[in-house]
């Protein structure tokens, strides 16, 4: 090879063999004297011939950085203004330890090892299940989905290969974009293991499910009916026991998502009748990252009848052939897709297992008292907020009682629509809540407002005085 | 030839104990926000603000830690994972360095503390770099749009099959059209997804060239077809010189062609899947394109497809106004409409600019050009230790990014098996190979993957270990059969955790099923 190969690679900080002498060195024992030789098995009309786009590499770091931050300084976050946006993405606070965790290279790089050389994750994994499991009130639980949407679409489909029924009752509050997730995972009546999607009024008095629809609604035929709590549009099920209790009584699947991060106020969906339950595991210690901050997790009770249905992977915690060492194995992974192709549960790939790392970390350091604390510091401001915002001319707070961090605001009598009230809020350096008025018309134009416990008093009365002036 | 020095080493050993064990009553980590006078004034006592039916009785049994110790104890649990830390050449996940740049980035709060339904103009530099990575996507496919809502390979193998189910569905055939296509070398999540979508799964076996041969695809062919969804090369490092008679044999029929790209590593800069006549195809983002693999995500299944195929991409997409500014699209009424939440893992897409930025088009061509490089460098080393075999030896064209070999002649000889070898290479800090996807046709494979990261040092590290493995289980079968010696803890027990009796993905269901052993 001559100095002046074209193919030679340039030295690039990514890439040790970069080097020419490495590269020779390949060269020289793979006994390749062109590189196109290693290509021998693609037909050279397959290759590209024109002309690219891409530039060539930026090989200083000092540059990249320069690049990219002038690029992402052009971003206004949640610290920069005050957000008072949830609907699905919560503004929580991260503990530091969260971050640190996340980001040890330790734990942030690899992919799979040996039960023996991931041990430490391994243990991670499973102090995450078990410390959701005790805040859920269930015993078994698969490692983290995507998704709450997508935990919540698996579950369905668990629940259908459960009882062999179709039809699945979801609330007409359900999120949108969640019930879009789950009409997704239900199919098309074409195809196989399609689920009938029948939606379920909410009363527009208190924002909850409408029972009497649901009763309407409950058949022999239904497979699983599935509610929230809190639901989307904030309000608390108080009724849960009941819609658990009806929908028992026609031998359905009970489907219930919840909030980890309320669990320390409010009961587990175990005692109000779930079979299985959903969730979101962002509030956890994980940032909101524009949305990329999601996940979700599945728990049931320790049944065969339910684990056996399970997507996910999941940890076991066991002992090695040294007696009293602790040891963790996968367990029922020959359903997964992974061991079963297309005959195994659904299927299950890469999911958000990093942020199983701060999920737990988060879990550990906030103990029963923390999860108490937290609870009672969203529910009061959150309260707080609805309250003062309520007094407004014109301004409705739709469900004044009975939610949790999430409340509905009403701007009808304003006569400004949410969408213009939010870009007047923007000058005030405030993100004003979710614009319902596209996704419930029937809620008029209502925005959905979110405060958990990064919101001070002053910040709440901040908006209070900006929306006073905004719908004025 | 063993080349190496060998050196020392040891797992660190903390004896962890279970989190849940550590806690001591009473014991604090962290406090919410201090409720203010004012609240409380107006607000009363919170306790009252919980309806009474769901007020909580009961506390969860959550460790009670000082924040040191919870620091502690999860440092302790990162330095007992081994992963990078030493060498791993795990195939098919391609696995590189991951900038330390990216992280101190994407922790900053112009990405943490994004919302994702924050009104566009103040979310522009993440538009901004998402729209630019989409049209890095388009340059390297040939393809016209790109998504990256899927949160992982497999979920982009899902998008697809359902953009398959809405496509078909739009052209009234979906009743008809209910049979998706692949081979058994493909990816465990292609049939999984397709089957998952509610199609009827047709897996093409193997054939003399490695691959199954185009008759046997004509054969399944049919107005029944849905799609094909294919890997290529795939990951025994066989490439399928027929693809492009492959994918217009099923477009004659009115399937729609799959390329997933999880192998992209090798051939990145010499194939684009549109050219080879592909309507769409997946990119993973935290593999081939410098993301962080987190142990499992969060990842990104890059989605791209042709125009044709756009207005029945998952939604929202990100697109740019003539002003130059970018926005948040909604999505069409064809669309397939959500196949998760949001637009995507962004820290992720993120990551994958700056990485393709640093690499460059010219970074891109060397680093495919030293990873199929590399496994013919090591083709030559490991076919030198006795008990390596090559899969497929009749296949004497040079392999692209990986190749798969067998240890079934080790086998054979002393009893030890290639998952005896994984653990025992992990007594010298190389973590484990790669197996194979199942079905497994090549008996004890292991699959390395040299990829553009290791250095030819520890490529012939790598190599070394496994050599001086393979000695071990000669002299010492039993000795192999029991390692590893070094890691955190021995060797798992021969419980069943498939026995209901003994699972426990939880303490409390541990506690409640082993009582008698704590």
């Amino acid at each position: 090879m001559s100095a002046k190969d074209k193919t030679l690679p340039q030295p690039h900080p990514f890439m040790a063999n970069s080097a020419p002498a490495s590269y020779r060195e390949l060269l020289r024992v793979a006994e390749v004297k062109e590189i196109d030789e290693v290509f021998e098995q693609i037909p050279t009309d397959h290759l590209f011939k024109g002309k690219w786009k891409v530039p060539r590499g930026i090989k200083s770091e000092a540059q990249l950085s320069k690049h990219l931050t002038s690029i992402l300084r052009k971003n206004i976050s949640a610290e920069d203004y005050t957000s008072f946006l949830g609907a699905g993405c919560w503004n929580h606070y991260v503990p530091a330890i969260c971050d640190e965790m996340v980001t040890r290279t330790e734990f942030s790089t690899p992919v799979w090892g040996t039960p023996s050389s991931d041990h430490g994750r391994n243990q991670v994994w499973f102090e995450f299940c078990s410390q959701l499991g005790e805040l859920v009130g269930m015993e078994f639980v698969g490692l983290p989905l995507y998704s709450y949407g997508t935990a919540a679409g698996h579950a369905l489909r668990m629940a259908a290969r459960i009882n062999g029924r179709k039809k699945i009752l979801i609330p007409a509050s359900l999120d949108p974009e969640r019930a879009k997730v789950i009409r997704t995972y239900a199919g098309f009546k074409e195809l196989n293991g399609f689920l009938d999607v029948v939606t379920v009024k909410f009363d527009k008095k208190t924002g909850r499910l409408d029972l009497a629809d649901l009763k309407a609604k409950l058949d022999k035929e239904v497979c699983a009916v599935y509610f929230e709590n809190p639901n989307y549009l904030g309000a608390l099920e108080s009724e849960a026991a009941e819609i658990s209790k009806l929908a028992h009584s026609v031998g359905a699947e009970v489907v219930v998502g919840v909030d980890p991060i309320s669990l320390g106020i409010i009961a587990p969906a175990s005692q109000y009748g779930a079979d299985i339950i959903v969730g979101t595991t962002q509030p956890l210690g994980v940032h909101m990252n524009a949305g990329g901050g999601v996940g979700g997790f599945i728990a049931t009770r320790d049944e065969e009848r339910y684990a056996k249905e399970y997507p996910t992977l999941q940890v076991s915690l066991t002992g090695t052939t040294v007696p009293g060492e602790m040891a963790f194995g996968l367990t029922l992974f020959h359903q997964s897709s992974y061991g079963s192709r297309e005959n195994g549960k659904d299927w299950t790939g890469n999911s958000v297992y990093l942020w199983a790392v701060a999920n737990a970390t988060y879990m550990s350091l906030m103990g029963p008292e923390g999860f108490v604390d937290v609870g009672n510091s969203i529910i009061a401001r959150a309260r707080y907020a609805a309250e003062r915002i309520n007094k407004l001319k014109g301004v409705k707070v739709l469900w004044r009682d009975g939610f949790f961090k999430e409340f509905v605001v009403n701007f009808d009598k304003t006569g400004k629509s949410v969408k213009k009230i939010n870009k007047k809020l923007l000058k005030h350096e405030i993100f004003g809540g979710k614009d319902l008025s596209d996704e419930f018309p029937e809620l008029g134009e209502s925005a959905l407002y979110c405060v958990t416990e990064v919101h001070t008093l002053e910040e709440i009365d901040a908006l209070v005085d900006a929306l006073k002036e905004v719908t004025a | 030839m063993i080349k190496s020095k060998i050196r020392k080493y040891h797992a660190a050993v903390w004896d962890e104990p279970l989190v849940m064990d550590l806690s001591q009553p009473g014991r604090r980590g962290a406090f919410a926000p201090a409720i203010e006078d004012e609240i409380t004034d107006s607000v009363g006592d919170p306790s009252a603000l919980v309806p009474t039916a769901l007020k909580r009785k009961v506390a969860p049994e959550l460790p009670e830690l000082s924040e040191f110790e919870v620091q502690r104890h999860y440092l302790h649990l990162s330095q007992q994972t081994l992963g990078m830390m030493g060498i791993s050449l795990f195939g098919t996940c391609t696995m590189k360095y991951n900038p330390r740049l990216n992280e101190r980035l994407v922790y900053q709060p112009f990405v943490a503390k994004m919302h994702p339904h924050q009104d566009p103009e103040t979310m522009q530099g993440i538009l901004e770099i998402v729209y630019s990575f989409d049209e890095i996507l388009r340059d390297l496919s040939g393809l016209d749009k790109f998504v990256f809502q899927a949160g992982g390979g497999a979920d982009a193998a899902y998008t697809m099959a359902t953009l398959t189910r809405a496509y078909h569905a739009a052209r009234g055939e979906l009743a008809q059209r209910t049979e998706i296509i692949t081979t058994v070398q493909a990816h465990p999540c292609n049939p999984a997804t397709a089957a998952a979508a509610g199609f009827k799964v047709i897996t093409l076996p193997l054939e003399k060239d490695g691959y199954p041969s185009l008759e046997a695809l004509k054969s399944v062919l049919s107005n029944r077809t849905a799609a094909l969804m294919v890997n290529n090369p795939d990951d025994i490092g066989i490439y399928n010189p027929q693809i492009k008679e492959w994918v217009k044999a099923v477009k004659e029929v009115g399937g729609l062609c799959f390329y997933d790209h999880a192998n992209f590593n090798g051939v990145m800069t010499r194939i684009r899947a549109a050219d080879l006549g592909f309507d769409a195809c997946m990119y993973m983002l935290h593999k081939t394109f410098g993301g962080t693999k987190g142990g499992g995500g969060p990842a990104v299944g890059a989605f791209g497809c042709r125009k044709e195929l756009v207005p029945y991409l998952a939604g929202p997409t990100v697109e740019k106004n003539s002003d130059g500014t970018y926005f948040l699209k909604e999505e069409g009424p064809k669309s397939v409409g959500r196949v998760r939440e949001f637009f995507g893992n962004v820290p992720v897409v993120i990551r994958a600019y700056s990485w393709t930025r640093a690499m460059g088009i010219d970074g891109l061509r060397d680093a495919a050009n030293i990873s199929v490089l590399a496994n013919n460098y090591m083709e030559k080393r490991l076919l030198a230790i006795k008990g390596v075999t090559k899969g497929l030896p009749e296949l004497t064209k040079r392999r692209l990014e990986m190749t798969r070999y067998s240890l079934g002649e080790l086998t054979a000889e002393t009893g030890v098996t290639t998952v005896d070898v994984q653990n025992r290479m992990t007594d010298y800090g190389v973590d484990a190979f790669w197996l194979s996807h199942e079905p497994w046709f090549i008996p004890e494979p292991f699959t390395p993957e040299a990829g553009e990261l290791w250095s030819i040092e520890d490529i012939d590290y790598w190599i070394d270990v496994l050599e001086v493995v393979c000695e071990e289980a000669r002299k010492d079968p039993e000795f192999v059969k029991n390692a590893p010696y070094n890691q955190v803890v021995h060797k798992q027990g021969s419980t069943n955790l498939d026995d209901p009796k003994n699972w426990a993905t939880t303490y409390r269901a541990y506690k409640r099923k082993h009582a008698s052993k704590k």
